[in-house]
């Protein structure tokens, strides 16, 4: 991806990102992601109906990458299903890991493409990730 | 002061450390008595009847007569060795509180201690009913008279950082020391953050036990130091159980430990990191320990006078003298700006330090921390300054 529009998808999810700010909702189920190794510290919701993510909304303090990693997930989560869903993991995870992935399926979550470079802060594109896994199994 | 001695700015003109509350470089000296231990006589402490394992005992021992005149201590036998700092409170909590204090007894810490100095406690509470208190802070910092209001006849313990790795406040541990005497408590102090950068003169400040850390003070990884009065590391349980420690057992579970201090020393110590602590006990004596905190003082009041220009720095340990700060760049999240700042090799630390709930008392949960040393300069100062005036471009940096 062009550096110029990476860090153009990244900073306008950091800087306005889609679902931010948490719901009083009890049909929503709240997933606490605190990245082991630093210092994020997110609360991400999940609403899942019929077996799709209809809503998904967060808070808490976090790097940019995490931050906008968040935002770009829940822009893609909203409405999927069980499998698609894991597809979207499943790519994603494998592009962190430098290998074969749907380059297509992942649209906008090419703008970390090259985040295996530092391996610090993987861990902070993978954080909002971690809560997906925790619920797809609700799906 | 003395850059010339640390090789590792010889090998990287670049690096800016300002991470020396996290752990310092080391100079070439102790490096160098570390390979001279590897290299010219390597054998067993406390075993041998040759002469280098004579040689690693007077080595190693003399080192604990080291670390006794650092810290103004007058028996060697006081001072053990243990693998760091944390080692050493935990020692403290499950080898001697556990087994002289009651259900009910209460402890006082604060929420700006480091993990190793409140995890410990609050387990021994689930565990035996003790019961841990916070003294409350007066604008970040411990006063005499919050601790007074605090004591009560059931408290037991006082255990606080005596300069802490969050803002680098120091507390008034003499005050403290005496209120302690003069109460029956006991005094547990954790020098982590004190002993590399000050004097520090455990008789007179009263303190029962003391925890400190050789990597912080310019010596190795792996090791470090409890001082215990007599009397009572007399009656710490060893939480570690081995060779070296013992006098005598047999088959029928008779167990005769060795007197202070093997007997809290079980296992083939870290011999290497011993030798390397002491030649870094050395080096800061040589150097003055009063000089250093001078002239950490001095680069912190440099910097400030020139971070505080800066529109959108937010400093939160301003007026401590110290030689730590502890910033964030408006609006921007700890762990981008060091991670910015790591791009111009500047090494800051992000985060909570460890001390996670304080952030229950200060509203902001994540800082940037400086922490200085003896070979920080205000050129590197400068080239912080610099960086930081032109953080409206971090994001093309970090992202
Ligand atoms: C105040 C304080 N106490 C204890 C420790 C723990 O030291 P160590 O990790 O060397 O055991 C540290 C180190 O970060 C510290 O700053």
């Amino acid at each position: 991806m062009d550096p110029n529009v990476r860090r153009q998808i990244l900073l306008d999810n950091y800087q306005h990102p889609t679902g931010h700010g948490l719901k009083e909702d009890s049909s929503y189920i709240k997933i606490n992601t605190n990245n082991e190794s630093c210092i994020d510290n997110l609360d991400i919701m999940y609403k899942i109906k019929d077996g799709r993510i209809e809503d998904i909304c967060f808070d808490g303090e976090a790097c940019a990458i995490s931050t906008s990693a968040t935002s770009i997930m829940i822009q893609k989560l909203i409405g999927k299903n069980k499998e698609e869903a894991q597809r979207i993991l499943d790519n994603y995870e494998a592009m962190l890991d430098e290998r074969e992935y749907d380059k297509e399926l992942l649209e906008e979550l090419n703008a970390y493409d090259e985040i295996y470079k530092q391996p610090n802060r993987k861990k902070c594109a993978l954080l909002p990730f971690e809560s997906l896994r925790k619920i797809i199994n609700k799906l | 002061m003395n850059r010339e001695d640390f090789e590792i700015f010889k090998q990287d003109p670049s690096l800016i450390y300002f991470d020396n509350g996290a752990t310092t470089q080391k100079p070439k000296v102790v490096v160098d008595s570390i390979v001279d231990y590897y290299t010219k006589y390597t054998a067993n402490a406390h075993r041998g009847d040759y002469d280098i394992s004579l040689k690693v005992d007077m080595a190693y021992e003399g080192v604990r007569d080291k670390v006794k005149e650092l810290i103004h201590n007058k028996k060697s036998k006081e001072i053990v060795f243990t693998s760091g700092a944390t080692a050493s409170i935990n020692m403290i909590v499950f080898g001697f509180m556990k087994y002289h204090l009651t259900s009910g007894d209460e402890v006082l810490i604060t929420k700006s201690e480091h993990a190793s100095n409140i995890l410990p406690w609050i387990d021994l509470a689930k565990e035996m009913g003790i019961i841990v208190r916070y003294i409350p802070l007066e604008n970040h910092l411990v006063t005499i008279e919050n601790v007074e209001k605090m004591v009560n006849e059931r408290t037991k313990v006082i255990s606080l950082a005596q300069v802490t790795n969050v803002l680098g406040d120091e507390r008034p541990i003499e005050k403290i020391g005496k209120l302690c005497k003069e109460n029956g408590i006991y005094f547990v102090v954790d020098g982590s953050q004190s002993v590399p950068h000050m004097e520090i003169d455990v008789q007179k400040l009263n303190i029962d036990f003391l925890a400190f850390s050789a990597h912080k003070m310019l010596g190795p990884t792996g090791v470090g130091v409890l001082y215990g009065r007599e009397e009572l590391l007399e009656n710490l349980k060893p939480t570690s159980l081995g060779g070296g420690m013992n006098a005598t057992f047999d088959s029928e579970g008779r167990i005769e430990y060795k007197s202070l201090p093997s007997r809290l020393e079980a296992g083939t110590p870290n011999i290497a990191g011993v030798i390397g602590l002491g030649s870094a006990i050395d080096y800061l004596l040589k150097v003055g320990l009063n000089n250093i905190h001078r002239h950490e003082v001095e680069l912190k009041k440099y910097a400030i006078q020139k971070l505080e220009k800066i529109p959108n720095i937010v400093i939160y340990n301003k007026d401590i003298e110290n030689g730590m700060i502890a910033f964030n760049i408006d609006k921007v999240f700890s762990q981008d700006t060091a991670v910015y700042l790591n791009h111009y090799h500047i090494c800051v630390r992000a985060g909570n330090h460890c001390a996670k709930i304080l952030k229950e008392d200060i509203q902001v949960k994540n800082t940037c921390r400086i922490s200085f040393y003896l070979y920080n300069t205000k050129e590197e100062i400068d080239e912080l300054v610099r960086v930081l005036e032109q953080s409206e471009d971090i994001f093309k940096i970090v992202l």
